[in-house]
């Protein structure tokens, strides 16, 4: 292996930048003739809006101009689009009532955008937005997600009853039977809490309009520039696609609250050409609260069908989904498409259907946040499987170890085909590590320091490299979701590789580099990756869903292969030999069974210094472009095993241990996978001990809109994580990568959860398990 | 933004005159609430009056069997000081688990005091001890001095000068932290002395209380298992989003028996 190629810890190359403050984010970025916008936002959940009186305002100190709802409309701007079209099973296409990029008869939450105020200061733009006077008539809010379709309100008059869509998947009839005929049916009622994203860089935007060349540009902190780019362009603002650029540069986090297209960065550039002048927003963290797209929020029962020897039969999932306001970018696909496609778990259950009721409610969108319906799926299947073994007297090892699918490639009943993996493996492996036959010993040992122990389980699968562009069409993306890469040699034999995926985080700099370096036999350090220009980079489709190396590191290694096939060309002419006798090796071309040798860097120059050259047969320069589009979902999956200890006085659960046992495919960077897995367990143990969104089931108000009330996981509310990795390649991607940022997310809330209940002997107990709520359930045990 | 006016008066006389007759001025004694709830547009003040320069106001003094903080001493001063570490442990380490270290290094026990936050640590300690706050112009005793909900004895223009704290023979606290804020969800201090047992409640009502009943089983039999016993009513304890009434009301007692473990 070389010490900076594929496999190796290298250490990452953008910590640098980060670490000492060189950074270079989206608020860092100031124009000529800079102003500032805020947000004039709704402070009632639902509210007719009667007028806005902007008069006093306007003639405040250093304000520039001020834009209503009106004003937008005026300009026949319509509203934000849905990439993904679902339809309800009695054939009709979802409700998608218009997402105004500023309210314009009516408010649909707190936080919803009434006006902007754009002023020559942030603090000018701020006093003047609070002076805005907005006249509104309070409506009814519908806020429970459980009883919205009943509630006497309506969000939106196009969908009286609050629904959006009621969504069927898989075989109902057939799993009707294996219910009616089972050996025994477990069942359970759960909520998945809704979590606020809480990126550390809140979202932030500066646009720009150039009169001279009639374009724009937008600096956004995003999560996909091109797509941004496309849906804002073709479909809201009518802007030519060549006469905009975006640029998304060093962005703190995103978790999928940064792949959407939002209304305030769409008002900036709306505006910049009206002002012209450009015009920064930065969030606030409150702001942030309000108006990021928050995660999951569903209320769920599922049945699992079981013969007498624990053999599931038929699992039947009903599923009501809060999508909030409003229909965010990709909300309408999160809970179903991919929710219910994930259904069977590691498991042979040979019918499963499920049926998901999407409602609108006045509280902020919702749409995909790390992991994206997957951790959905994944508490729904691991908490049924761990409530089945209790139910049956087995060990919830074994359980799983008897249904486990263990022939590939495998076809699911809920649509997707797991191309390969070792289910058993990583649990094995998971075992071990977490010393699950010494379990019982330190339950007793706990128990004479008058603890509870518990141990909970969680085997994980998940889809992702999205996508097979065909399969998503297919399936009501309104969006390909292919990738691409260029990669360009310069003189040198230097590198720079674009791609059209985004580091917000990930580190693809340094993952990117290896693979590029590697294939290359160069050092890492002659690579540079660059991302996040709609300018530089000729495509992209950016980053979500686990998706980046397996779809982007793909284009970029296609891009690298037609790079080594074309330098074999000119290194053959300047050998002197035929092109099918070159070979290619660290970094060397080679005349076969010779020593005949030229090395990369030489090539590279002889491309751009053509004066020995094939010019009749060959271009000039060495620069080649790919678009990958992988023809089927990656399955990373895995095991995690959580260990809790709890205080019977206090309800307060302590994680005493936590294990993760992950199937990547195969590794690029381990340390960076490692920081990956440890990111992902720390959100997915935030989601079931700390975190949640919190409305005011009357007023509609967000209680938890602070950090002094909405709890983020801190280091000393996590342990030492023991991770660990099992291969088996995917098969049908040139890396064998499957992918590994949502895994942790996904994975651990289930563990967690098994283990705190397994620990109070109860069945559920609702995310957050906070220590009350702990008590309360050690209260009710008796 | 709103203009703000700093005063730095040089004397304890001249910062209470600056503040009689202006409802818009404040103390700025540390400023980590002051300045947070300025920030969010939580308080209006246009005059801040820096207490910061004032002399003698900051350190620590043993004085016969009595340890007397200056109000203008820092949380991290206190956390670290050798008498109190000696004298009356539990302080110390109350001190020390106050906020974070930016807020202890800079937020004094004064300001915390005359600011009242009814989840904040020290008004457990000056109430679990029976302390004697001193002003310019008197001296307050513990229980007269914590009035409400942000509220206390103090006047328009009096100032704090100085904490004086009876060292008990044992005392103790422990704080259940909420686990957003990590301020006191519930916060106990207990602690035994000349003045017999005292046991101060944080984080649970509107204001810092003694818990009688927990008071009335401690004086009878000073241990772990005695204050674990006693039932307490929930009526007039908060309920909000982070808990119920009645779990803080379970908690009391809990963290009460863990105290006197502490205490040792």
């Amino acid at each position: 292996m070389k010490a900076d190629g594929i496999g190796a810890r290298v250490t990452r190359k953008e910590d640098h930048r980060f670490l000492t403050g060189n950074g270079q984010y989206t608020d860092d970025i100031s124009l000529p003739r800079q102003t500032y916008a805020a947000f004039v936002r709704s402070p009632h959940a639902h509210a007719k809006i009667n007028g806005v009186d902007s008069a006093s305002a306007a003639a405040m100190p250093g304000v520039v101009a001020i834009f209503t709802g009106k004003d937008i409309a005026a300009s026949g701007i319509g509203g934000l689009p849905c990439g993904w079209l679902i339809h309800s099973k009695d054939g009709t296409p979802m409700k998608e009532p218009p997402h105004h990029i500023l309210a314009v008869d009516k408010a649909r939450y707190v936080g919803d955008q009434v006006a902007v105020v754009i002023a020559e200061t942030l603090e000018q733009a701020r006093a003047a937005a609070e002076a805005v006077s907005v006249d509104y008539d309070v409506l009814p809010a519908v806020v429970d997600t459980a009883t919205a379709s009943k509630a006497k309100a309506s969000v939106h008059d196009a969908a009286a009853d609050n629904v959006c869509y009621v969504w069927g998947h898989g075989d109902a009839a057939a799993v009707d039977k294996a219910i009616a005929s089972a050996h025994h049916v477990s069942s359970l009622d759960i909520v998945n809490n809704r979590l606020a994203p809480n990126a550390i860089e809140p979202r932030a935007a500066n646009a720009a309009y150039d009169k001279s060349s009639d374009s724009y540009t937008l600096y956004v902190s995003n999560q996909n520039p091109h797509v941004e780019r496309l849906l804002m362009c073709a479909f809201v603002l009518g802007i030519p696609e060549h006469k905009m650029r975006v640029i998304a540069p060093d962005v703190g986090g995103g978790f999928g609250s940064k792949i959407f297209l939002y209304a305030e960065e769409t008002v900036l550039v709306w505006a910049s050409k009206r002002v012209g002048r450009p015009i920064k927003w930065t969030a606030d963290r409150m702001e942030a609260f309000l108006s990021d797209a928050h995660g999951r929020d569903h209320v769920t029962n599922v049945q699992l069908a079981m013969d007498a020897n624990g053999k599931f039969t038929g699992m039947k999932v009903t599923t009501t989904a809060n999508v909030g306001a409003y229909l965010s970018t990709f909300a309408s696909s999160v809970p179903t498409i991919l929710y219910a496609t994930l259904l069977a778990g590691q498991y042979t259950t040979p019918a499963i259907y499920a049926e998901v009721t999407a409602v609108f409610t006045n509280t902020s969108p919702v749409d995909a946040y790390r992991g994206a319906g997957r951790p959905e799926a994944t508490y729904v299947v691991e908490r049924i499987v761990e409530t089945a073994a209790r139910d049956m007297k087995l060990d919830p090892a074994e359980i799983r170890r008897r249904n486990f699918i263990t022939t590939f490639p495998y076809a699911t009943p809920v649509g997707l085909t797991y191309d390969i993996g070792d289910y058993p493996a990583c649990l094995d492996k998971a075992l071990k590590l977490a010393d699950y036959a010494g379990f019982p010993a330190r339950q007793a040992e706990a128990k004479t320091r008058g603890k509870l122990r518990g141990i909970g389980l969680s085997s994980y699968i998940e889809a992702c490299g999205l996508a097979p562009s065909n399969v998503a069409g297919a399936l009501g993306a309104r969006a390909g979701l292919f990738e691409a890469g260029e990669v360009r040699v310069h003189p040198t034999g230097k590198v720079t590789v674009f791609t059209g995926s985004h580091s917000h985080g990930q580190g693809h700099e340094t993952t990117f580099a290896q693979v590029v370096a590697d294939k290359l036999g160069i050092p890492i350090d002659d690579v540079d990756i660059q991302h996040g220009d709609t300018g530089k980079v000729l495509f992209g489709m950016g980053t979500y869903g686990s998706r980046s190396l397996a779809v982007g590191g793909s284009a970029i290694f296609k891009a690298v292969d037609k790079v080594i096939a074309k330098g074999k060309k000119i290194a053959a002419h300047l050998l002197e030999a035929a092109d099918t006798d070159i070979e290619f090796k660290d970094g060397v071309f080679k005349v076969a069974g010779t020593d005949k040798n030229v090395p990369f860097a030489n090539v590279a120059l002889t491309a751009y210094v053509p004066h020995n050259y094939p010019l009749d047969k060959l271009e000039p320069g060495l620069n080649e472009n790919a678009f990958y589009d992988p023809t089927n979902f990656t399955y990373p999956a895995g095991t995690h095993i959580c260990e809790v200890e709890v205080d019977p006085d206090t309800g307060k659960t302590q994680i005493v241990n936590f294990t993760a046992v992950d199937d990547f495919g195969n590794i690029i960077n381990p340390m960076i996978v490692e920081g990956q897995v440890h990111g992902g367990l720390a959100q997915g143990i935030g989601q079931a001990l700390l975190e949640g969104c919190v409305y005011d089931s009357e007023s509609g108000q967000l209680l938890t809109a602070t950090y002094m009330d909405y709890a983020m996981p801190r280091a000393d509310d996590l342990p030492n994580f023991q991770v660990a990795t099992h291969v088996t390649p995917c098969t049908h991607n040139p890396l064998g990568v499957k992918g590994c940022g949502e895994a942790g997310a996904i994975g651990s809330p289930a563990a967690l959860m098994n283990a705190i209940t397994h620990a109070v002997g109860v069945k559920d107990i609702a995310m957050p398990a906070t220590s009350e709520r702990v008590w309360r359930a050690l209260q009710g045990r008796a | 933004m709103q203009a703000i006016q700093l005063h730095q008066p040089a004397s304890l006389a001249d910062a209470a005159k600056l503040r009689s007759g202006n409802d818009d001025a404040r103390f700025l004694a540390g400023g980590q609430s002051l300045l947070a709830a300025m920030k969010l547009g939580l308080n209006s003040a246009t005059d801040l009056i820096n207490l910061a320069a004032l002399p003698d106001l900051a350190g620590i003094k043993v004085d016969g069997n009595r340890i007397v903080i200056g109000a203008m001493t820092r949380h991290a001063d206190v956390a670290a000081n050798a008498d109190v570490k000696r004298l009356i442990p539990a302080l110390a380490v109350l001190a020390g688990s106050i906020g974070d270290r930016q807020v202890r290094n800079v937020g004094t026990l004064g300001g915390s005091i005359a600011n009242a936050d009814p989840a904040s640590d020290y008004p457990a300690a000056v109430v679990g001890l029976g302390a004697t706050v001193r002003t310019n112009q008197r001296e307050i005793a513990a229980d007269a001095f914590f009035t409400g909900l942000y509220e206390t004895a103090l006047q328009n223009g009096e100032i704090i000068t100085a904490v004086s704290f009876p060292v008990p023979e044992k005392a103790g606290y422990v704080k259940f932290k909420a686990p957003a804020s990590r301020f006191a969800l519930v916060g106990v201090f207990v602690s035994k002395g000349t003045g017999g047992v005292r046991v101060a409640v944080t984080g649970a009502a509107g204001s810092v209380f003694r818990a009688a009943g927990v008071e009335a089983a401690l004086a009878g039999n000073w241990s772990a298992a005695a204050a674990k016993a006693v039932k307490l009513s929930a009526d007039n304890l908060n309920s909000d989003l982070h808990a119920t009434a009645e779990y803080r009301a379970h908690l009391i007692p809990v963290l009460a028996s863990r105290a006197v473990t502490a205490a040792g």
